[in-house]
């Protein structure tokens, strides 16, 4: 039996939790998923309605709303001797809690799983994805990050489970919430966009940066990073794409001004199409673009932006 | 205050990484090795927080073989105060990193304890959370802003949707992410003065503990190579190859 960590905001499900339900699917029927939070019932709702879960759990205390680690892993641990497997999406929240639910039971955690061989082997990633490890597990409870865009999304339909409220308060109070600043975007998500576009260095400041929007304004798409841009300040530090940000896997990914770093291919090298846009023709970017354009990126956006105007 | 800042000696982020032709793992002789960078972050941070008056004592250690000594060295050149050597032969699983490094913590007993979020090797993103378990304390991950205060510490998270900020209570257990600080250079004075510094050499079989292996790893496989495309010589082509890919 699966139990998937609901991911949430208090009011909506995360696209995320619903790639993590496909994995727990290949790993036997009877999945249950915890939604624990505060006042969320609308959310323990919508995970009635994905298709392949039998269960929800369902949470609701003050101490769950932010999604403290400690708080959160010591309900989980309460709940985890009834199953073979825990599951959480490999992002800040999973990566946050499932070691601290894994030390608890005294098992080890694998993390960024990729792919699942059987209930107990494994791959995942090593070295920025320079190398893939198969492994096998030998604890009675495995505990998981699954790499979301590795998955497909399970979908969703007409109330499938039984929604079965539990009152449990692990109001630790070892952590406290402060506050929250989100970069607040019109664009989609840039973990399940389906186009993706990334400035690096060569933007050189935040106001070139912007050059970027009517691009992906044209191409509904998300915009990303390199590290170098987000560490000079030019876009906050959610845009970040690779082995230390975030891993996307969309139809197309344009690269502009990235030199290619593996640190920053481990993150987007899952992408159907891959453009580079680059003024060095040597740049190591493009060794994986299926389409390269040798220029300078001030020259080729506007130009670019134009023509796809045209086209879309 | 005292920290504990554990630092892992990693196969340098700038190397490139070959798969072993056995698919027992990757190729490690004559490969550059340094200290995983996020761990030298974390050092950087205790350092200046000592400057800042706030932590007295920084307690480097490291848990693996005696070239791990380097690393160590190098946290003693960036301003680390002792050094402490777990020596092992075998690589350890993170809940058993978090174990060993357990027993330090209660030997030493800091009021902080500061790792890298991850060890780019592995690239886990585990040690940190589980060590803050194993202890019962709480746990600031990913961390980009570290305020200590009297009895709690103010921290800045980076995560998906931007940035969080908690306040943790001492003691604690920090994970440094990469925009905490830019770690200084150590300079060749403190070299040689790190060399004098103390490092002690504790062999894993001193600490009594019983450790079990989790994890069986079956292989370790290169991935598949992405063939390079083509270079296409406008912006009209390439609108045109996106179109044929139905991409847009
Ligand atoms: C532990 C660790 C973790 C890391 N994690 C990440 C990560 O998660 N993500 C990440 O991205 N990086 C990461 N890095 C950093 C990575 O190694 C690179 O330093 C970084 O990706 C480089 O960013 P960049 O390509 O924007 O900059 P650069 O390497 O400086 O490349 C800029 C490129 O722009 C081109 N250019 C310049 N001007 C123009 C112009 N006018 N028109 C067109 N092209 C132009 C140049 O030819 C060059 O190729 C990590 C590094 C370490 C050590
Ligand atoms: N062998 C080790 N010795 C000392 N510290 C370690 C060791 N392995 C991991 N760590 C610490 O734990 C952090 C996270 O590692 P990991 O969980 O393996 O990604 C690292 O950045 C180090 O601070």
């Amino acid at each position: 039996m699966q139990l998937v960590i609901a991911e949430h905001d208090n009011k909506t499900l995360k696209p995320a939790t619903l790639h993590i339900v496909s994995a727990a699917r290949e790993l036997g029927n009877d999945i249950h998923i915890l939604v624990a939070g505060s006042e969320c019932h609308a959310v323990a709702e919508q995970a009635a309605k994905i298709q392949g879960i039998s269960k929800v759990i369902y949470v609701d205390a003050p101490a769950y709303k932010h999604a403290l680690a400690e708080n959160l892993a010591a309900l989980i641990h309460s709940f985890a001797a009834s199953y073979t497997h825990l599951l959480a999406p490999a992002n800040t929240f999973g990566k946050n809690i499932m070691p601290r639910v894994a030390a608890l039971l005294d098992v080890a955690q694998l993390s960024d799983v990729l792919e699942i061989i059987s209930v107990d082997t494994f791959v995942r990633p090593l070295y920025a994805g320079n190398a893939l490890a198969t492994i096998q597990s030998t604890d009675s409870i495995k505990v998981i990050t699954v790499r979301s865009t590795a998955f497909k999304i399970a979908e969703t339909g007409e109330k499938v489970a039984a929604i079965e409220k539990i009152d449990k308060n692990f109001d630790l109070q070892l952590s406290e919430f402060v506050a929250q600043e989100f970069s607040v975007s019109k664009r989609p998500d840039l973990t399940v966009a389906r186009r993706v576009i990334s400035g690096g260095r060569a933007l050189q400041s935040a106001e070139n940066f912007k050059l970027l929007e009517p691009l992906a304004d044209c191409l509904g798409a998300a915009i990303g990073a390199s590290r170098a841009a987000v560490d000079a300040g030019y876009v906050p530090n959610d845009y970040q794409v690779g082995q230390t940000g975030k891993i996307v896997a969309p139809e197309l990914y344009i690269a502009i001004g990235i030199s290619g770093a593996i640190q920053h291919i481990a993150g987007m090298k899952a992408s159907k199409v891959i453009v580079a846009i680059n003024k060095d023709p040597d740049a190591p970017i493009f060794k994986i673009a299926n389409y390269g354009l040798v220029g300078d990126l001030f020259k080729i956006i506007p130009e670019l932006t134009e023509e796809l105007k045209k086209v879309i | 205050m005292k920290a504990l800042v554990a630092v892992k000696q990693v196969i340098d982020a700038y190397a490139k990484i070959r798969v072993k032709s056995d698919h027992s793992g990757v190729e490690t002789d004559n490969i550059k090795m340094a200290i995983n960078p996020f761990d030298e972050i974390a050092i950087e941070e205790a350092v200046r927080q000592k400057e800042k008056g706030i932590i007295q004592e920084i307690i480097a250690v490291s848990i693996g073989k005696a070239g791990s000594q380097d690393v160590l060295r190098t946290a003693l050149a960036l301003g680390a105060d002792r050094a402490i050597l777990v020596e092992a032969e075998q690589r350890f699983e993170p809940i058993n990193i978090a174990k060993i490094l357990k027993v330090i913590v209660e030997r030493e007993e800091p009021k902080i304890v500061l790792l890298g979020k991850q060890s780019i090797d592995g690239d886990n993103n585990q040690t940190g959370q589980m060590l803050a378990a194993l202890l019962g304390w709480s746990q600031g991950t990913f961390v980009s802003a570290l305020e200590i205060l009297s009895d709690k510490a103010k921290v800045t998270r980076e995560i998906d949707g931007g940035l969080e900020t908690l306040f943790v209570k001492l003691p604690t257990v920090i994970t440094t992410d990469l925009r905490l600080n830019q770690p200084r250079y150590a300079t060749l004075p403190n070299i040689m003065k790190a060399k004098q510094k103390s490092l002690s050499v504790v062999p894993l079989t001193e600490l009594a503990l019983s450790l079990q292996q989790h994890i069986k790893i079956e292989k370790v496989t290169p991935p598949s190579e992405r063939q390079a495309g083509m270079t296409v010589n406008s912006v009209a082509e390439l609108v045109q190859k996106l179109k044929e890919e139905g991409v847009i």
